[in-house]
């Protein structure tokens, strides 16, 4: 099998080329997930001002599908409120990518769970 | 784009020694070797008897006709297994001893035969995969049918000290089984030196074709067949002989013997120059033994790199990950786990397998890939971030395994 063929352009060019790789600068939301002995973890961090995410940079361990959709995620949060953000799916994320390999949709859960997480700890942080 | 091949463990390419062998055995030489009345079927018939010296030559058996041909090492390990279990069909509380790094296909048989009520006991292995040979010998009791443990594992390339098992065993009067497709043509195996029993062998993984392979027999095992109708192979593998496959099997074997000092001699002078580009990276961690593996084998722990984005960032290169995330079962290397390097290095080991056609160039290249993707990566790795902080990945309490498909 050769893994290139497995992916999608969009996948690959993600891959290769990452967005907003890095950890935000005085971010308010910080998401990390996944265990290294399964072979993931994202980490997720977020700037909101007046209920908006202004800013959002990622950094994974991962394989290729767990990268791509780490990038594509922050991509689609970027300017979106924070109501918006928390219904973001999964699926629209590996939609956003043209699919992903039948084994890789863990990957796409895992982005939409470091987004949560991050927004979590934005709220709790801002209840105080 | 030029690909190189890195796999080699998993197949290797035709000779083209062999192949040349081979062409005249489909239009020419197409006879049956089992038809007796007539020139074609005595044509192929020394074709295979030919080809017969040929492979015991290279495993030093003394009789040619101790070499039954099969269709790959799948078929000759479940023989030897299955054959010698239901060989010992009255004896009760029936036991196999092995170790946890063998092949599938030693390790499935084995489990099914369980449920038949065989046993399997597992010696003990060391840290780079050696087998415990004090272990192995308190294994063995007077209900052993078998001792089944590979000459070189396809992983690691971990060599066992297979003479030494050969003795234990003889001393116990069990018969020894060995799966030698990875060391063949590449270390040398002696059936009468090393007293083995059993011996399996696949062409492919030397430069052979596919869907042939061999089980070395010696005199006075006995083995149930699990194939039958027709008595080939002294009644042990019926079926009509594959002649061109056999043919191919028996030239590769030839070149193996020929060929296998100045063969180690190339392996390890490219392996030298592969594992000095590779120690220029920091934080690799090498799988396996440092001396005692194969000579085309290296496998290496890229730490915080996950093996799946390694292996995309060497584009054009055939190479193969413990990574769960290059498998369909999203398992990480049984291997690597019997060995007990944490899950999360073996996400991120990566096996290397050079052969004939591999060139230094070819090495520089992929030098020149995997430092820039072990750099690029680690850019984008977490792990990487908290382990320059001073904080051991490993042993930070993570949240649970996330959730998997929806």
């Amino acid at each position: 099998m050769d893994i290139w063929e497995e992916y999608t352009e969009k996948v690959l060019d993600h891959y290769e080329n990452p967005r907003n790789v890095g950890i935000v600068q005085g971010a308010n939301g910080v998401g990390v997930v996944g265990n290294p002995a399964c072979g993931d973890v994202m980490k997720l961090t977020i700037r909101v001002e007046k209920g908006v995410i202004v800013d959002a940079k990622f950094k994974t361990f991962g394989c290729g599908a767990a990268i791509a959709t780490s990038s594509m995620v922050t991509e689609m949060v970027k300017g979106k409120k924070v109501e918006e953000a928390l219904v973001l799916s999964n699926k629209a994320v590996m939609d956003a990518l043209g699919g992903l390999p039948k084994v890789k949709r863990h990957c796409s859960v895992l982005a939409e769970d470091a987004l949560k997480a991050a927004i979590d700890d934005y709220m709790s942080k801002s209840k105080k | 784009m030029k690909q190189i091949y890195l796999d080699h463990h998993a197949t290797t390419p035709l000779d083209k020694e062999v192949l040349d062998a081979m062409i005249p055995t489909f239009m020419q030489d197409f006879g049956n070797p089992s038809s007796n009345t007539h020139e074609y079927g005595h044509r192929a018939r020394y074709l295979v008897d030919n080809a017969r010296k040929q492979v015991a030559q290279l495993i030093g058996a003394k009789n040619p006709d101790d070499i039954i041909f099969t269709s790959g090492a799948t078929e000759s390990n479940n023989l030897s297994i299955k054959g010698c279990a239901q060989a010992k069909m009255t004896q009760s509380h029936k036991n196999i001893v092995t170790i946890a790094i063998e092949h599938k296909a030693v390790l499935d048989p084995l489990k099914r035969l369980r449920k038949e009520g065989v046993n399997t006991r597992f010696a003990k292995l060391d840290s780079y995969g050696v087998v415990d040979l004090d272990d192995l010998a308190s294994k063995i009791d007077k209900n052993t049918i078998l001792i089944s443990i590979q000459a070189a594992n396809s992983e690691i390339g971990t060599l066992q000290p297979i003479r030494d098992i050969g003795i234990i065993a003889r001393e116990h009067g069990v018969p020894f089984h060995t799966d030698a497709v990875q060391a063949l043509g590449k270390i040398e195996i002696d059936v009468e030196r090393d007293f083995i029993d059993l011996l399996s062998i696949s062409a492919h993984k030397m430069y052979g074709p596919k869907g042939i392979g061999a089980l070395y027999v010696r005199r006075g095992i006995k083995l149930v067949p699990l194939l039958e109708g027709g008595g080939h192979e002294r009644g042990m593998r019926s079926g009509t002989l594959n002649v061109p496959g056999i043919v191919g099997l028996g030239k590769a074997a030839e070149i193996a013997r020929r060929d296998r000092e100045s063969f180690v001699a190339f392996l390890l002078s490219l392996r030298r120059k592969l594992a000095d580009g590779i120690s220029r990276i920091d934080d690799v961690i090498l799988n396996g033994h440092p001396v005692r593996r194969l000579p085309n084998n290296l496998n290496y722990a890229f730490s915080y790199v996950e093996g799946e984005s390694l292996i995309l960032a060497c584009r054009g290169v055939a190479l193969s990950s413990g990574s769960a995330c290059t498998s369909t079962s999203l398992q990480s290397s049984y291997v690597l786990k019997a060995l007990n390097i944490p899950d999360f290095l073996a996400h991120c080991s990566i096996r290397f397998g050079l052969g004939k056609s591999n060139t230094e160039e070819q090495i520089d290249v992929v030098l020149d890939m995997l430092e820039k993707g072990v750099k690029k990566l680690r850019s984008m790795s977490p792990l990487y971030d908290m382990a320059k902080e001073g904080i051991d990945v490993e042993h930070v309490k993570w949240s649970n395994e996330h959730k998997r498909v929806r």
